[in-house]
Formats: C-alpha cells, sequence, structure tokens
C-alpha cells in the first residue's frame, strides 16, 4: 500500500491466511509445472542471485544471503537455512514481460522492389513468478500503467503479464541499497499477487496470505493448515524488522516539483564527472521500460527480422537526431533520467517511475546513488541560466 | 501497411518527394502535422511527415532529406518499388478547431520545415475563405536549398498567401531576402490578437521564431510549433521522444509553444 501516495495503491489481498511447509512449497512448484507453467525464481548463478527457471525447491539458494553498497555485492553464506534470505539481485521481472530482446517481423523480398511481412512468433509460455518483493509487485504495477494503460498497449506484455502467477515474498533481511519503505512500496507485500509467503524466523512453516481466485485455487492443491494467532503475530514481526533494518531514506517530500525546478543544478555537471553513462542503472531498473528496434539482415539480404531490444537513455544514439544527439552531454543524460523516475513519470503514468529497490544504485560500477543525487539537489544551489543571444549569433 | 512508389522528384541535391500509392489496405490518412513511419525492410524505419493532400482521393505524399542509411535508400527508390507504411501518428495541426474561423495565420518554416507545413497550405488555400491574412515565411540555408520553389511562386502570385522567402548565403540576383527567418516576423500580416502561428524548422529557429512571434503579441498558447526527437516505434512506447512529460510521437509532433518553451530553454532536454 502507498503509505504517501508517491507509488501506486495495489488492490489489497482477498483471501485468508495459511500455514505451508517447504515439502509444500516443492509441491507448489510441481503443481505449476503440471499445469504448464514454467516456474522462475531465485538460484545462485555466477556470484549473484539470478531468476532462473527452476523445477524444485533444492534449485533455490538456500542458506545463502548477500552484501550490497552503493557499487559493491557479494554473496554471503547464512548462519540460517533461510530460502529468501537475500534482497534483490541484479535481474528482475520486467526480463519475463518485456524481454531484453524480442523478434517482431520477419520479412522477405519477393520479385523485383517487393517483400511480404510475417509477424514472429510469440514466446507465450505462462510463467510462474516464484519470491517477488514488495517492491517488485509494486514495479510490476508502474509496469502495467506503462505498457497496459499507457499510449499503446503492448501486445507481448500483455499476454505474459496476463498469465503471470505472482508468489511474493516478505522481505526479512533488506539490503543497505534497499529504501522501499520510503516509497511505501515495502518491505511487507499488501497487494497485487496470488500468494505471498513470509517465511518465518524458526523452523520450516511459512505463512502464506491469498491475493486472488488463482492463489486460492492452487493453496487448495497443497498441504495447508490454519495458522495461529502466534505464526501470524511472527509474520508481521519479519516485516516490522525488516523495516528497522531499512536505513537508507528518499525524502519525496516536493521531489516531483524539486526536479523541474532544479534543471540548471550544478549538480548535474558534478554527477557527469562521475557517471560513466554505461546504462547498469537502466538495465537493473526493474520499470525502465525504453527500447530501440533494429533491422538484423542475413548476409544475402533476403531475410531480415525486426527486433526490439532495451535501450538506455544513457546512450549517445539514444536521442540521436541528424546533426547530433540531443542529449550530449552524460549530465544532461542522468538529469533524463532521474527527472524521469522521480518527476515526469508521474505526468505520463501517474505514479512514480522508481520503487525503491535499491538496484540502480548497487549496480553503478561508480556507486552513484539516486538517495544521494537528490539530497546534493536539495542543498546545493541553483547555477544561473544564461540567455540573451540572437538566433544569428547561435547559428 | 505495403506502399508502392507512383513517382518520384528531385527537389534540392538531398531532398526528394516520393508519391506512393497503397499496395494493399491503406492507412488511414494523415492530417497536416501529422507522421508516418516509412519502412524499408532490410535497412529501417524513420519518422516522416505527410508533405501532400490530406484526403482519402491524394496518394501518400512524403518529402525526405538524405542524411543516413534509411532516408538515403527512401530517396533512392525507383518507380514501383514497394515502402512499409505504419501510421499516421501524432498530433496534428488542428486545422479543423473552430476556433481558427476568421483567424490570420502565420506559417513559419525553416528548411525542410516547409515540408510538414505544405498540407496546411493546401488545406488553407483550399477554404481560403475561412481565414483572414494568411502569410508564410520561408527561410533556407541558400537558394537551391529552398523547397518547392514553384509552388512558392504559384501561392505568391494567385495574392491568397503572402509569401516572404530569405536564405542565409544568396547569389548576386536572389530577389528576395537575406538573413535568418526570425527576421521576417515583423512582416507578417492581420492583426496579432487573432493570429495563430505555424512553425516547423531546426530547434533553434523554432525557438527563436516563436519568441518574436509571442514578442510580436501572438499569445503563446496560439504558436503551434512541429518538434523532432528520435523515434523508433511512433506510439508512445520506445521512450526515445520524451521531453520532459511528453512523448513528442503521440503527445506531439505538433505542441503549442506555451506548453514546451520552458523545456526548450533549458539545453539538451
Ligand atoms: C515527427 C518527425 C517528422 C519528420 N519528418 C521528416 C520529413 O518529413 N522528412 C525528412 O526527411 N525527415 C523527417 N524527419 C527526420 C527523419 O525521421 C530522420 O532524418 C531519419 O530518421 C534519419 O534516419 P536515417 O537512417 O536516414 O539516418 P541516421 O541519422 O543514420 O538515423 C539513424 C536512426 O536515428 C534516428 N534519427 C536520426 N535522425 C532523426 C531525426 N531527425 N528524427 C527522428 N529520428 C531520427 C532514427 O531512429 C534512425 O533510424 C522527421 C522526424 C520526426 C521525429
Ligand atoms: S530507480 Fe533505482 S531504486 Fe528506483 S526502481 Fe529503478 S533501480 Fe530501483
Ligand atoms: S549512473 Fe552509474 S550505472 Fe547509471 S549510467 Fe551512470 S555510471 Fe552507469
Amino acid at each position: 500500500m502507498a503509505r504517501d501516495g508517491f507509488c501506486l495503491d495495489l488492490e489489497p489481498p482477498t483471501g485468508e491466511a495459511a500455514v505451508v511447509g517447504r515439502d509444500a512449497l516443492d509441491a507448489l512448484i510441481a503443481v505449476l509445472r503440471a499445469d504448464g507453467y514454467e516456474v522462475i525464481g531465485p538460484v545462485r548463478r555466477d556470484g549473484v542471485i539470478a531468476l532462473a527457471p527452476v523445477t524444485t525447491l533444492g534449485d533455490l539458494p538456500t542458506g545463502w544471503g548477500d552484501e550490497q553498497q552503493p557499487g559493491h555485492y557479494r554473496l554471503v553464506g547464512r548462519d540460517d537455512d533461510a530460502l529468501f534470505g537475500y534482497a534483490v539481485g541484479p535481474h528482475s521481472w520486467k526480463a519475463e514481460l518485456f524481454p531484453p530482446r524480442a523478434d517482431l517481423y520477419e520479412v522477405r523480398r519477393s520479385g523485383s522492389g517487393g517483400f511480404e511481412v510475417q509477424a514472429s512468433p510469440p514466446d507465450d509460455r505462462p510463467r510462474a513468478f516464484l519470491g517477488v518483493r514488495a517492491c517488485e509487485v509494486a514495479a510490476l504495477a508502474v509496469q502495467d500503467r506503462v505498457f497496459l494503460e499507457g499510449a499503446t498497449r503492448d501486445p507481448v506484455y500483455a499476454r505474459r503479464r496476463a498469465q503471470a502467477v505472482v508468489i511474493a515474498v516478505d522481505c526479512g533481511d533488506p539490503s543497505s541499497s534497499c529504501f522501499c519503505a520510503s516509497m511505501g512500496t515495502g518491505p511487507r507485500v499488501t497487494g497485487g499477487f496470488d500468494l505471498a509467503l513470509t517465511e518465518l524466523a524458526t523452523g520450516d512453516a511459512l505463512v502464506v496470505r491469498v491475493g486472488s481466485d488463482r492463489g486460492a485455487a492452487l493453496l487448495a492443491r497443497i498441504p495447508h493448515r490454519t495458522p495461529t494467532r502466534d505464526e501470524l503475530d511472527a509474520s508481521r514481526e519479519v516485516s516490522r524488522s525488516a523495516e528497522q533494518l531499512l536505513r537508507r531514506r528518499l525524502d519525496t517530500t516536493g521531489l516531483r516539483e524539486l526536479l523541474v525546478a532544479e534543471v540548471e543544478h550544478a549538480e548535474w555537471d558534478a554527477v557527469a564527472e562521475r557517471c560513466l553513462a554505461c546504462g547498469n542503472c537502466t538495465s537493473v531498473c526493474p520499470t525502465c521500460f525504453c527500447s530501440s528496434v533494429e533491422e538484423v539482415t542475413d548476409l544475402a539480404g533476403e531475410r531480415a527480422v525486426r527486433r526490439r531490444s532495451w535501450a538506455s537513455c544513457f546512450s549517445q544514439q539514444f536521442s540521436y537526431l541528424n546533426g547530433g544527439t540531443a542529449r550530449a552531454g552524460i549530465g544532461a543524460r542522468y538529469r533524463q533520467w532521474l527527472s524521469h523516475k522521480l518527476s515526469t513519470w508521474f505526468d505520463q503514468y501517474g505514479t512514480s517511475g522508481c520503487v525503491g529497490c535499491g538496484r540502480c544504485i548497487t549496480w553503478c560500477p561508480v556507486g552513484i546513488d539516486l538517495t544521494r543525487e537528490v539530497v546534493a539537489l536539495r542543498t546545493r544551489p541553483s547555477s544561473a541560466t544564461a540567455v540573451g543571444m540572437s538566433l544569428a549569433e547561435e547559428l | 501497411m505495403r506502399y508502392r512508389v507512383r513517382a518520384h522528384f528531385r527537389e534540392t541535391h538531398d531532398v526528394v518527394t516520393v508519391v506512393l500509392d497503397p499496395a494493399e489496405e491503406p492507412v488511414p490518412v494523415p492530417r497536416p502535422g501529422q507522421f508516418c513511419m516509412l519502412w524499408l525492410p532490410g535497412v529501417g524505419e524513420s519518422a516522416i511527415s505527410l508533405s501532400g493532400r490530406s484526403h482519402p482521393d491524394e496518394p501518400l505524399v512524403h518529402t525526405v532529406r538524405a542524411v543516413g542509411p534509411v532516408t538515403a535508400a527512401l530517396c533512392a527508390l525507383g518507380v514501383g518499388d514497394e515502402v512499409g507504411v505504419r501510421g499516421p501518428f501524432g498530433r496534428d495541426f488542428g486545422l479543423d478547431d473552430p476556433d481558427l474561423d476568421g483567424a490570420d495565420l502565420a506559417i513559419v518554416a525553416g528548411g525542410l520545415g516547409l515540408a510538414p507545413l505544405r498540407p496546411v497550405l493546401y488545406r488553407v488555400l483550399d477554404e481560403r475563405d475561412r481565414f483572414g491574412e494568411v502569410t508564410l515565411l520561408v527561410g533556407a540555408r541558400a537558394p537551391e536549398e529552398l523547397l518547392y520553389p514553384d509552388e512558392l511562386e504559384r501561392w505568391s502570385r494567385s495574392g491568397a498567401v503572402a509569401v516572404f522567402q530569405t536564405v542565409d548565403r544568396a547569389w548576386p540576383n536572389w530577389p528576395h531576402e537575406v538573413g535568418v527567418v526570425t527576421q521576417l516576423v515583423p512582416l507578417l500580416r492581420g492583426r496579432v490578437d487573432r493570429t495563430w502561428a505555424f512553425v516547423c524548422g531546426p530547434e533553434l529557429m523554432m525557438r527563436y521564431a516563436a519568441r518574436s512571434l509571442v514578442g510580436r503579441g501572438i499569445r503563446p498558447e496560439r504558436v503551434l510549433v512541429s518538434l523532432e526527437r528520435n523515434m523508433q516505434c511512433g506510439f508512445g512506447l520506445c521512450g526515445h521522444c520524451q521531453l520532459g512529460p511528453f512523448f513528442v510521437c503521440h503527445d506531439g509532433p505538433v505542441l503549442e509553444w506555451s506548453r514546451v518553451e520552458s523545456l526548450m530553454a533549458v539545453r539538451e532536454r
């Protein structure tokens, strides 16, 4: 639930709560797979918690945690065998609904100067998402606004989203990059899920909350029992203590207006000195939605595929116009990104574009931290604008 | 949708106008100020404004400057070649708006910016009685860069439109003005309190033109500028064309100066 109206309000859960054991969670994966779902969940891979297909509960990174700082990520062993004892990693569910690369059309030359167009076959396997965090449920709601309720409905997203089963999990051990509480999105999942899990500190019990009819039907097919009052209290306590651990803050008061007012702030030049324009922040962000389309041709030039790929507003080509780039300087690109996330996103979609997941902070190779950039924009004096030239002088 | 080239005309050394007939179900008729995405399979796609008549009985006409791979290939099309067309996209100049009845019009074009404004002129000439004074200010870098010189002469001679032309660099016998197009603004006919302005050209030129039009007393919400940004999708999803809160492809390309002035005052926005 958006506690301060900066992020979207989510549909509150409908159903009751239950308690399941780990074997029941394993059974849930099996049930989903039997129904034809590809279950995607957290796995330990290449030194990070990645999101990948899982077939049993054994695929999950049991007993692993993470350590995150601006520009820093490391997996660490935990002293318990928690299933979900880490915060979000570099992957997000965005990749499942808005694929990093998708073929749109295939074209073949026919005769002299003519061609035939065929839509590329869509990859529409139904997917179940296991372990969706509160900030990520919020990110899904933001992406729904973008891809389903924006200027144009994206058919790929629409098909995949309608099928996606969301099994959320409450965070018990947020990272130092997380600031979901400031954004009103976490750490507790409050809506937008089919089932939501809380891993209790003791034993192998998980409290399950039901968020939809689909979730209720799934729960009915796995062993579960009614929770005790203590178990429900313990579940809420997990979120309370997680909230205590959230150190990072973003003050959202007047933030939308701040970014409109501070377009000429000296901080944009200061951040440009450090930013590499690598675009890591946009690719790890669960809500960034920009894309480019390129034409991929075979060697003979007889066949071409139109391919949509993720794009980043940090790249030079992103705002390319004949005769140059609209945002040539890195400061202007960082300003575009941050202003979009925290300000113009509201004009376009009625919500913040940032949900406070902290990924862009952790995965920035030079540790640029948007919460500190906002502090800088609030505190340092604004620079003055130079005007008063004529067109003939500027030419 | 597939279209076939009916004819093509060379306008300047790097600008070509193509006339397209539908090879299958046609796209809806673009309105003046709207654009289509023209696609050459294997090469790519570009946003190109309507430059011909906006009418269901007319072919689709686009004027293209060769600046890169796609536009160069569009300029090199031969009669009978096929082009993919998506669209039309974007917000048009809104000529149907009854507020324009009886208005004086200031049409200001810089360089290729005359192409998207030509459909406006066609429309205005078809409904000439609806409007008061109509002035067209046209600027180009050099006389040989001016688009549609014959039509400019025709419109001027007919007396229906007051046409003023200027170039940055002239040859000796150039009969018109020399200098930037904003210097022509004082020549506007009509009354500023009932003037609507349509402006298209390079961004820098539009900024100065809009400022001088407003400086003369035209209301900023009646100064319509046609913006250009990198575009990949045309329908507000790819993100490339953003300018502050606007998706230029969807909220624009035609926007009121009153809504974009502060955005365009900031460099690299
Ligand atoms: C609303 C609108 C209307 C336009 N109308 C016309 C017109 O009537 N006639 C005309 O000749 N040109 C017009 N343009 C510009 C035209 O779209 C670009 O010149 C063209 O995309 C360049 O592509 P290219 O592959 O030839 O060149 P490159 O410069 O190599 O372009 C590479 C890519 O960059 C992007 N790009 C480059 N320049 C522009 C640009 N100016 N605007 C948008 N995207 C760009 C495109 O995505 C293109 O695929 C218009 C642009 C917009 C946004
Ligand atoms: S801007 Fe950064 S913290 Fe906000 S949602 Fe995107 S990645 Fe997460
Ligand atoms: S802010 Fe960091 S992650 Fe984003 S482009 Fe700059 S250097 Fe890369």
